[in-house]
């Protein structure tokens, strides 16, 4: 029995553990290995102690048979009482021994194993905060969120506690094998012998258990993701009324789903049984054997004795062997997963000496930018703009013109492919990027919020902020009334991603957060689209407050925002092809006009 | 976990099959040590070679017997624990199918998704491992224990006292352990998410420049669980060397009480080294019952949750009866609607709302962030049930219309468009999957959708990832609408689904239904006033009552709400351009 067995919670994992049978095969044995070794490096010490334990614990438990063959021999089978207790004493002795030993080895390794796991993960954490923004586009959070708990958990249950048994195993087994050849040396290479056999059998089997294990994780798969997306769009497929339909194609794959698990299952499930078939095999055969020698005067009953118990220790670290075998290539591949994150290159400043400056004027220019998210494909052509500190430029244009992606390229998401971006004439790449970041203030399309208070979630903005400060930015913002309706007003607790706040009001809080923040340069992407116009004029009084004297960049749907923007840029498939204060565009009658007047259009005609 | 075996209970035979070939196996288990010492007690003891090698063959066959009889039991009880487990998730599955909006926002979503992929199986390999070891472990444990008091009632005494002994510290440590684990979940929940927090907001993190911040908050929970995950584990970990102490000193009393007895010739040396092998086996079993408990306690976390869903009763029934034939014409009565979403508390979200359209009419509702508006939407294909007041259609109570003939003409486009993995096609024809290519391009040039569809390379069989991933809002937008239109509905519902969409292909999307869909009923929830300008009638909801209601001429004249909210989006500008 492995001691990880014994109620370490599991994080939530979806793969179906069966004996013996082979997981995702690392790619790079060795050099993960190794790299798994730098991080149980700091605790050597520690681990020389677990190691020299285990051993003693083996050592000990060797000597009991070997004790108690003893026993039988020169006191019971002769009848002989004097000195019987000093033996007995000294089983005792062995016994305790060996417990307290492994008590204390097991203390230790839970102690190192946790350890590991919080340095791995914190690691994990440290680099994702790291990565640029685009890993995270590319990537399900449900792949990402795995790999931090499970694969995590999987490593450190593996490194710790599968080391300390392989070593006790190999140990053991070691141990075993010297006792017997010293006790009876025929016997020893009969029970030897059996080693063999069961190594065959056992690859025997793993070779067509992996087969249809293979094919069930296939087919849980799909039962998975099927359940996934249905549950995830449940609230279409009621208002389509497709539940007979998804009924249906779910019922299918689970059918499909149950035939493959049943045999390999079944496959998997031969292992303990044959198992135990070779135990008992082995027992009857030193029974036969030893029985014939004892009688041939070649060993004594003693021995024999000795030699069954033995031979119960001697399958089971093969067979333990076997199974943590694969125990530990499981754990290298979720290491390998755990690797690849930590070797994502991370955002990186292009600069050995970034500049650093608490405090921008905010002149903003684009200079024949280029930029595509694949190379194949520019979404932004030849972008040329210039904002002078404390103007509002707006981006106008059709969805999927490219405004978002202006963004994310000022705030350095991403970074240009051709071209340059220049804050106070200095390109934005050779800024500090939290420097950058510091002195933008974004609100985005997608608002996301914390778990926690409202106060805390305002607070995000600027963490030395009172809650006076903190309040005086939500009135700004024009949250404050609905805060005060909330049950416990800023003391609201939020459940996660702020379920319980309708959109618009989420994006109230995210407007105060950016306002406590009181950038240098603002961007609002879409701040008010979830709003409606009436509260949206009571924020635009106060974000027209915050965009006084800072350079603002806006993108919006409704034009009547932007009405007043110093500069209006209308972009149309990644190129700009209008500029000009609003009253000049109108003028030009062209994009811009037949999009404004669209509004009235209905009503006109 | 009462409800969750009933699941095994349908496939008894196969599952009663898997305990009794393992009774057949624990017997030779527990035959071994018996034919052992007669081996030493009459074989060796009389030199009688002939004995020895009949007996240590017949201990070699039955060893192989032993195998049949435990391969056979891995068969029925992986096909009972994995058929009962299909059944498990299939109806949990079709309950989910059966739950209302309601059900669904108190049961999560990813609660669900985790049950019906996790729990399901975390049940399910409790399940084997009851059919094999919860048999054969005690089996073995009754066994040896009988076999013991067979070959000496003296030591079948001893072993006795020792393992109720050793229950009492494992019960002990389990119950100092438990409280330990439930804090363990509980950090582990924090760190997931925290973590799941940071993935999701990566954007906000970044742009506020909270990556130290956020490091440090994980480390404080990290941390946390640390320290609960060591605590409880050290508790458990003392079972293990705890069985082998307690029984190891077993086998030296036996020995030594033992060897006295054999000294005074009331034992032979045979029954002594038996009882120490079955000692030894007992050894094996009592591990095995370890493994046992923690599959249980695991198991019953799980079973527990799938019981919750098994059991919460869809709050929306169906009244059954009802076969009459209905022909769905579109016309809409609110006659004196309250809604609360949470009936204990007295928080109206709709408070005595009352209108009526005709079919073919166009509705358009106006109002403030959360004063109501998807609210009322929601209610009219009975996502929701009314708590006061009723909805009619055509004349009928929708709570008497079947829902599957109110869903089939009622179609609606979400703010938050869900779409699904599969082709763009795949997800346009969601609600009418037989429909020919040509309707599905239809209908998304309804939608002012084809024109980025046929930009794509693959066009309509682009494959769409998870959610959407390779589409932009307004894009989504359009094929949720698309895939409404499909359906050709009587009634259609818009909840803010062009919000993503710029004014001009709005009012392109606009104008197309007008045209194309005359005979169905349109209501549009909006937040530009260009969205409802064309409506037959708005109305204006304010904290969940209508405050204004007429058509944009009434409106503009008599509704001091309705100006404001028209000036505030169109400004002083729009006299000049609408002039």
């Amino acid at each position: 029995m492995s001691t990880n067995k014994t109620g370490m919670p599991k994080f939530r994992q979806g793969r179906m553990r069966g004996p013996l049978i082979k997981g995702p095969r690392a790619k790079d044995q060795k050099g993960t290995i190794l790299r798994l070794w730098e991080y149980m490096r700091s605790q050597k010490k520690l681990l020389l102690v677990i190691f020299s334990l285990v051993s003693g614990a083996t050592l000990l438990n060797l000597a009991g048979p070997y004790l108690m063959g003893l026993a039988i021999d020169k006191y019971i089978y002769i009848k002989k009482l004097d000195g019987f207790g000093h033996i007995v004493l000294l089983m005792i002795v062995t016994y305790v021994g060996s417990a307290m030993l492994t008590a204390v080895m097991s203390n230790l390794n839970i102690d190192v194993a946790q350890n590991t796991v919080k340095i791995i993960r914190g690691e994990l954490f440290g680099k994702i905060q790291m990565l640029p923004i685009k890993f995270f586009d590319t990537r399900g959070d449900g792949d990402l969120a795995s790999r931090l708990t499970n694969d995590v958990d999987n490593i450190s249950n593996t490194l710790t506690q599968s080391l300390t048994q392989l070593i006790s195993s190999a140990l053991m087994l070691l141990g075993v094998v010297v006792m017997m050849f010293i006790l009876n040396f025929q016997l020893a290479l009969v029970t030897v012998s059996t080693v063999p056999l069961t190594l065959l059998l056992t690859k025997f089997i793993g070779k067509y258990t992996r087969k249809f294990y293979k094919e069930q994780q296939k087919r849980l798969g799909l039962v998975n993701s099927i359940i996934e997306e249905t549950m995830g769009g449940q609230k279409a497929v009621k208002a389509y009324g497709q539940e007979e339909k998804v009924i249906k194609h779910f019922s299918e794959a689970n059918e499909a789903y149950k035939q493959a698990a049943v045999k390999a299952q079944i496959l998997a499930g031969i292992m303990g049984p044959m198992m135990n078939m070779v135990n008992n095999f082995i027992y009857a055969l030193i029974a036969l054997i030893g029985g014939y020698f004892v009688i041939k005067d070649l060993a004594s009953t003693g021995i024999v004795v000795a030699f069954l118990h033995y031979s119960r220790q001697f399958a089971r670290p093969i067979n333990q062997i076997a199974h943590l075998y694969n125990a530990i290539q499981g754990a290298i591949a979720g290491a390998e997963r755990v690797f690849e994150i930590l070797d994502e290159a991370p955002e990186v400043e292009n600069m050995d000496e970034p500049i650093f400056t608490k405090h921008f004027n905010g002149e903003v220019a684009f200079h024949n930018v280029h930029f595509g998210y694949e190379r194949e494909t520019k979404i932004l052509k030849d972008i040329n703009l210039r904002a002078r500190s404390g103007q509002t430029i707006a981006l106008v244009g059709p969805t999927g013109a490219g405004k978002t992606t202006i963004i994310n390229l000022l705030t350095r998401f991403y970074d240009i492919d051709e071209g340059k971006i220049l804050i106070d004439g200095e390109s934005i790449q050779s800024y500090r990027r939290d420097v950058l970041r510091k002195s933008l203030g974004i609100v985005l399309q997608d608002t996301y919020l914390f778990s926690g208070t409202v106060m805390e979630n305002i607070r995000y903005g600027r963490l030395t902020a009172s809650d006076e400060e903190v309040i005086k930015a939500a009135k700004m913002a024009n949250a404050h009334q609905f805060i005060k309706r909330l049950s416990s007003e800023y003391n609201t607790v939020l459940s996660q991603e702020g379920n319980n706040l309708s959109q618009g009001q989420r994006q109230l809080i995210a407007i105060a957060r950016t306002i406590l923040k009181d950038p240098d340069i603002l961007i609002l992407d879409e701040a008010t689209s979830s709003v409606d116009t009436r509260t949206e004029m009571h924020i635009q009084q106060g974000l027209l407050k915050l965009m006084e004297g800072r350079t603002s960049f806006v993108i919006a749907h409704r034009l009547s925002t932007i009405r007043n923007a110093d500069i209006i840029l209308v972009i149309k498939d990644g190129r700009i092809i209008e500029r000009g204060t609003h009253s000049e565009l109108l003028q030009q009658r062209g994009f811009y006009s037949a999009l404004y007047t669209a509004q009235f259009k209905t009503k006109v005609s | 976990m009462k409800k969750i075996i009933k699941y095994l209970q349908k496939y008894w035979k196969i599952a009663m099959l898997g305990p009794i070939l393992m009774c057949c196996e624990v017997l030779i288990d527990l035959f071994q040590p018996l034919l052992m010492e007669r081996i030493i007690d009459i074989g060796i003891k009389n030199n009688d070679l002939n004995f020895v090698v009949t007996t240590g063959t017949i201990m070699v066959l039955l060893s192989f017997l032993g195998f049949i009889g435990g391969f056979g039991s891995g068969i029925f009880s992986s096909t009972a624990s994995q058929r009962a487990g299909a059944d498990i998730r299939r109806d949990l599955f079709e309950k989910v199918q059966s739950f209302s909006y309601k059900n669904l926002d108190e049961i999560e979503i990813g609660n669900l998704i985790t049950i019906l992929t996790n729990d399901v199986i975390q049940v399910q390999q409790f399940f084997a491992i009851l059919l094999r070891m919860m048999v054969r472990a005690p089996l073995m444990l009754v066994g040896s224990v009988t076999m013991t008091f067979y070959v000496s009632a003296k030591f079948g005494v001893i072993l006795v006292g020792l393992i109720g002994f050793l229950f009492l510290l494992m019960f002990g440590l389990i119950r100092k352990a438990k409280p330990l684990f439930t804090k363990v979940q509980e950090r582990v929940d924090q760190v997931n998410t925290v973590m799941l927090e940071n993935l999701r907001g990566m954007r906000v993190v970044k742009s506020f420049v909270r990556e130290d911040y956020e490091i440090k908050r994980f480390d404080k929970v990290n941390n946390d669980l640390k320290i609960a995950m060591t605590k409880a584990s050290k508790v458990l970990v003392l079972i293990l060397p705890l069985i082998m102490l307690v029984l190891n000193l077993g086998i030296v009393i036996v020995l030594w009480v033992g060897g006295r007895e054999v000294y005074e010739g009331s034992l032979s040396v045979g029954q002594v080294v038996a009882v120490i092998n079955y000692i030894l086996r007992l050894l094996g079993s009592l591990m095995m019952l370890g493994v046992i408990f923690v599959q249980i306690t695991r198991a019953g976390a799980s079973a527990k949750r799938i019981g919750d869903v098994l059991e919460s009763a869809p709050y929306i029934n169906e009244i059954k009866e009802n076969e009459k034939e209905f022909n769905i014409k579109g016309a809409i009565e609110f006659r004196n609607v309250d809604f609360s979403y949470n009936h204990q508390s007295n928080e109206l979200v709709l408070q005595n709302i009352s209108f009526k359209i005709n079919p073919g009419e166009t509705l358009a509702i106006l109002g403030a962030t959360g004063s109501g508006k998807s609210t009322l939407i929601q209610l009219i294909p009975r996502f929701y049930d009314v708590t006061r007041g009723e909805i009619l259609i055509d004349g009928y109570n929708v709570r008497e219309i079947p829902q599957k003939i109110l869903r089939k003409n009622i179609s609606i486009a979400l703010q938050k468009a869900i779409i699904f993995s599969g082709t763009i096609e795949d997800n346009i024809k969601y609600g009418r999957p037989t429909a020919s290519e040509g309707k599905v391009r239809e209908v998304a040039g309804d939608a002012q959708a084809l024109e980025f569809i046929d930009r794509m390379p693959r066009g309509l069989k682009t494959m769409l990832e998870e959610r959407g991933a390779n589409l932009s809002g307004g894009q989504k937008q359009r094929i949720s609408i698309a895939r409404a239109l499909m359906v050709t509905p009587k009634i259609l519902l818009l909840d803010d689904s062009t919000s993503a969409v710029d004014v001009q292909t709005e009012s392109l999307i606009q104008k197309a239904i007008n045209e194309k869909f005359s005979d169905t009923t349109v209501i549009i929830v909006a937040q530009r006033i260009s969205s409802v300008l064309a409506a037959d009638r708005i109305i204006v909801l304010d904290d969940g009552e209508i405050v204004a209601d007429g058509n944009h001429e009434e409106l503009i004249r008599s509704s001091p709400v309705y100006q404001d909210i028209y000036k505030s989006q169109l400004g002083e500008e729009v006299s000049v351009n609408v002039n």
